[in-house]
């Protein structure tokens, strides 16, 4: 293909060979150089205003922006010659003469693109003598938005972001010279499902999360990639922690799945990570009375009830258990005849994001239907109700039994609880193992366009708590059906080697970004 | 001049031989005085027939860069396989500069018809002419001049029954100085905020609505027919200077002169002679200090400059400065110049669309330290200041109005740096400035 032709140019010393069509700025990440931009983003259209990104390219009097400029073939670029670094050194200065300088109690401190750059290549001390600075007033912008105009650098990601991503132009840049700021539609807030992402898109912290005001400086944070749980579309996420609390949720780019984005409800959707009122300890049925025990006792007793039983299982598993969990489980009833059950909540509509084909909020609210599916369980809760009654082993993972009660596990004398937090029907297994949430434990999970997704453990599980696969591996290991894993890791690599779905994948070829079952069937 | 004084003897009237004749404006009045017969020819010719001659006159964009018009229509796609467009840029808003203005206020049809003939020749179906909002009378008169041009046949379907569709629509501005760049200007006929566009894409590629665009100023388009009708050797022999630069040239002349107004000469019209003989020399008792040649844009002149530069493209880069867009602001000994830097900053200040950091905040910057110097408050190492954000804020930017607002500050302090230093030394009176950008 005619587009597939390849540029060579040199980039500070460094030659890359990129498609024809390739920025200068894009071109450069590839030889390992990094062009300050502000305006710049890849998943926006190209603005070209700031003017931060001026690099030299020889042959061309004029300084050219990086970002806008495309290659072409034997190119010479320089991105720190003098005169460029005197350029951008400029644009800082520029850009700092109107900013508060506020970093103490500035959210963005830490991750600011200002700052960073100003580290990097400003200059040590300013010639700006005036005393007047552009002064405004924060402005709410409704939904989780705050508008900080005075550290505005009028980069316009946002106001491009809502309207040629979101499609829903209620931002603009009001104003003219340096009495401009960005403006919102006076019968508009920044309520529309994927507004959030302007915040993470802003360079400076101009645009900032009320949900995360004031929570963390943004160095005492740890980053952990993760999936996001919220809906099927299964958009990369970052957990942010502090302490061990999950603080805040951010987009992680992937181009096959959400670009660089998330919607509001996924970058809400951590609050239960960090849940108190969670099971510590593994629980023991004693005369109808649940009490603690160890796991020594607890694995033995699993092994105990699984064993003692036979005929016909029921599983029922959350659409959010990882795919190891719930492969481990099948196992375990491998030899009833079994039920696998799931139930999903489902709502009217999708949400979409307009800009970007193929990602929305999905009406599906769970991140792993395609996964449970692949493994033979079926959306099917009330199957699952009807086989409890007269089952020999009832296994439950995550679900929060609504709808189900105490005397039902009661009546079947066989029920182990493997959950979080322990929903009062649950008080009629005969045994509950406490176990990690998604926050707490490695995993994967297979989004609805079948791609299968790693996340990673962000935070430590409370008490006793451990990941399904560990524990399900304990249990047949007492039953001697295999030995201990040490890892989801090897989870995954058993159910690999049992499951067609996913013959061919393991964790270091599915990376962070995810291979399809389908991808991964074609190249074995 | 024709209004409101007789054409002085030295000028060269061709585009103002109708100023102060209310009945060019009509269109019998117009067809009375030879009107839309260049049209009627052109109509008869192939498009690029109409290109050729158009390039072979020399004629040179009067809106402000002079780029050779004829070879600018060239660029249009010559295989068309999109809707052309046509854009006439009537947003004169070039502090200093007030020539298009009467060109729409005396001879609408003139305009009309260059309009109609360019847009023939870039095969575009559809012309706008972006007025200016505040040019209330011109814009009043363009819109009846061109519904009489309608209603006489000459637009629409079967333009001048050549079965060729030539329709032309007025837009008015909001009253943006930065809506006179050129793609902002599309920006703003698009109904979008008048920001100059990044390019490439350049308008013969992507214009308005993203279609193949032409975008001409007033003065240029209002030369057209009389180069159709008198032949581009005519017009590429009206030349006093250099060949390059011919035709005649709407001079604006304002400030401290005797008659103010606007002045048609030939290209290569020396400065000296248009301040001292057309406009009568300067206000009385007074002596000429300075000079801008061609609208606030454009680097100024002092006095020896003034006398010895020839108006044409060539002329005043010679003497380091630019012809523009004609609009010549003439100072006499009473004027301050650091006053007069810090007023026209303002202006960019206030104008700066915003977009590019460089001159959101150098222009206001740079207007700030010029009204502490004016409060006795400077220092000697402001102007070294002044000339660094100058020269950052050349060359950097998505559009030139940047560029403007350094050349100002840049030509101001080369040749009057005495009068900041007067200032900074404590041996001028400092000023009151009052404050804010306005
Ligand atoms: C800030 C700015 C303002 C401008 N204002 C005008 C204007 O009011 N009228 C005009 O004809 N050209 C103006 N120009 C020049 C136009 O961009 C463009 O060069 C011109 O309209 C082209 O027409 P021409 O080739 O016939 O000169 C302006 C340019 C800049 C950078
Ligand atoms: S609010 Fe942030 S993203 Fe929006 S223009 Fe200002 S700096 Fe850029
Ligand atoms: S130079 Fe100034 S006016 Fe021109 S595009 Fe940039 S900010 Fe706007
Ligand atoms: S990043 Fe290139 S101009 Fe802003």
């Amino acid at each position: 293909m005619a587009d597939q032709a390849l540029v060579t140019l040199t980039i500070e010393g460094v030659e890359v060979s990129v498609p024809k069509g390739t920025t200068i700025l894009e071109a450069a990440k590839q030889a390992g150089v990094l062009i300050p931009h502000y305006c710049y983003h890849p998943g926006l259209p190209i603005a070209g205003v700031c003017r931060m990104c001026l690099i030299e390219v020889e042959g061309t009097p004029k300084l050219q922006i990086g970002c806008a400029t495309e290659v072409a073939q034997g190119q010479v670029v320089k991105v720190f010659g003098d005169e460029a670094l005197k350029a951008r050194e400029s644009v800082l200065e520029f850009l700092l003469i109107n900013h508060p300088l506020d970093c103490p109690i500035c959210d963005q401190a830490g991750e600011c693109e200002l700052q960073n750059y100003v580290f990097q290549e400003g200059r040590s001390n300013t010639r700006y003598a005036e005393y007047a600075k552009r002064f405004s007033p924060v402005e709410d912008f409704g939904a989780d938005v705050l508008y900080v105009p005075n550290r505005c650098i009028l980069c316009t990601r946002c106001v491009r972001f809502m309207e040629h991503v979101a499609e829903e132009p209620v931002l603009n840049v009001s104003e003219r010279g340096d009495r401009a700021f960005i403006g919102i539609h006076p019968d508009a807030t920044l309520d529309h499902e994927w507004a959030g992402n302007v915040v993470d898109l802003c360079p400076v912290g101009s645009l900032i999360s009320k949900d995360f005001l004031h929570k963390a400086r943004a160095w005492e944070l740890d980053r952990t990639p993760s999936v996001c749980t919220g809906c099927s579309q299964g958009c990369n996420i970052n957990l942010d922690t502090r302490s061990d609390v999950v603080v805040r949720i951010r987009p992680r780019p992937n181009p096959e799945v959400n670009r660089h984005f998330i919607c509001d409800t996924g970058r809400m959707h951590y609050r239960w990570m960090n849940r108190g009122d969670r099971i510590e300890a593994p629980l023991i049925s004693r005369g109808g009375e649940l009490q603690a025990t160890d796991w020594d006792h607890a694995l033995s007793e699993a092994a105990r009830l699984v064993s003692g039983s036979g005929g016909r299982a029921v599983v029922l598993i959350s659409p959010n258990a990882s795919n190891e969990a719930m492969f481990l489980a099948k196992r375990l009833v491998a030899q009833f005849t079994a039920t696998l059950a799931f139930r999903v909540e489902r709502v009217d509509g999708e949400i979409p994001l307009s800009g970007v084909p193929g990602l929305a909020l999905r009406a599906e609210r769970a991140a792993n239907v395609a996964g449970a599916t692949a493994l033979g369980y079926r959306d099917d809760f009330d199957a699952a109700v009807q086989a409890i009654e007269g089952a020999s082993l009832v296994i439950v993972v995550a679900d929060d039994l609504e709808g189900v009660s105490r005397e039902a596990l009661q009546k079947a004398v066989n029920a182990v609880y493997i959950g979080t937090i322990l929903p009062d029907a649950a008080r009629g297994a005969a045994l509950v193992l406490p176990v990690a949430n998604t926050a707490e434990e490695d995993g994967t999970l297979v989004n609805r366009d079948g791609r299968v997704q790693r996340y990673l453990q962000a935070k430590s599980a409370p008490g006793m708590a451990r990941p399904v696969w560990w524990v399900l591996g304990e249990v047949l290991k007492e039953l001697g059906r295999g030995e201990s894993l040490f890892s989801a890791d090897e989870a995954f690599a058993l159910m690999a080697e049992a499951e067609g779905s996913f013959r061919g994948l393991s964790y270091a070829n599915l990376g962070m970004h995810g291979r399809t079952m389908s991808e991964a069937r074609v190249s074995v | 001049m024709g209004y409101p004084h007789k054409p002085h003897e030295k000028e060269t009237v061709i585009l103002s031989e109708y100023f102060g004749d209310a009945e060019a404006r009509s269109y019998d009045g117009w067809v009375k005085r030879g009107g839309y017969k260049a049209l009627k020819a052109s109509l008869e010719m192939q498009p690029a027939e109409v290109v050729e001659i158009v390039k072979s006159s020399g004629l040179r964009g009067r809106g402000g860069a002079g780029f050779p018009t004829g070879v600018k229509w060239s660029f249009m796609p010559k295989e068309k396989s999109k809707p052309h467009y046509l854009c006439c840029n009537a947003d004169e808003a070039e502090p200093g500069t007030f020539k298009d203005r009467e060109i729409m206020r005396w001879t609408p049809h003139a305009l009309i018809e260059g309009c109609a003939i360019a847009q023939y020749a870039i095969q575009a179906e559809i012309t706008y002419i972006y007025i200016r909002g505040e040019f209330t009378e011109p814009l009043r008169i363009m819109q009846a001049a061109l519904d009489d041009a309608y209603g006489n046949g000459v637009l629409g379907d079967n333009a001048m029954g050549s079965g060729r569709r030539l329709d032309m629509y007025i837009h008015r501005g909001a009253g943006a100085y930065i809506c006179g760049e050129e793609t902002a200007l599309m920006n703003s006929i698009e109904g979008q905020r008048g920001n100059p566009r990044i390019r490439p894409p350049f308008p013969a590629a992507s214009g308005v609505f993203g279609m193949p665009t032409t975008i001409n100023n007033v003065e240029t388009l209002a030369a057209v027919p009389h180069i159709i009708n008198r032949g581009p050797e005519w017009y590429k022999s009206l030349s006093l200077n250099n060949e390059k630069s011919c035709g005649t040239k709407l001079f604006s002349v304002s400030g401290h002169v005797q008659r103010p107004g606007n002045y048609e000469v030939t290209m290569g019209f020396p400065l000296g002679e248009l301040i001292n003989d057309l406009c009568g020399g300067m206000r009385q008792g007074r002596t000429l200090k300075a000079c801008i040649p061609g609208g606030s844009s454009v680097p100024i002149l002092n006095r020896e400059e003034t006398e010895s530069c020839l108006l044409d493209y060539e002329g005043c880069v010679e003497m380091g400065t630019m012809l523009g867009s004609g609009g010549v602001i003439v100072f006499d000994d009473s004027a301050d110049m650091v006053y007069q830097t810090m007023r026209l900053a303002r202006f960019y200040a206030h104008e700066s669309c915003a977009q590019c950091t460089q001159c959101r905040e150098g222009t206001g910057w740079t207007v700030r330290i010029l009204e502490r110097i004016l409060a006795g408050q400077g220092e000697p190492k402001d102007l070294d200041l002044l000339l660094d954000l100058a020269d950052q804020m050349t060359g950097k930017t998505i559009c030139v109005l940047s560029d403007s607002c350094a050349a100002v500050v840049i030509s101001t302090i080369k040749r009057f740096r005495n009068e900041f230093e007067a200032y900074m030394a404590g041996t001028r009176e400092p000023g009151v400035v009052a404050a804010g950008v306005g």
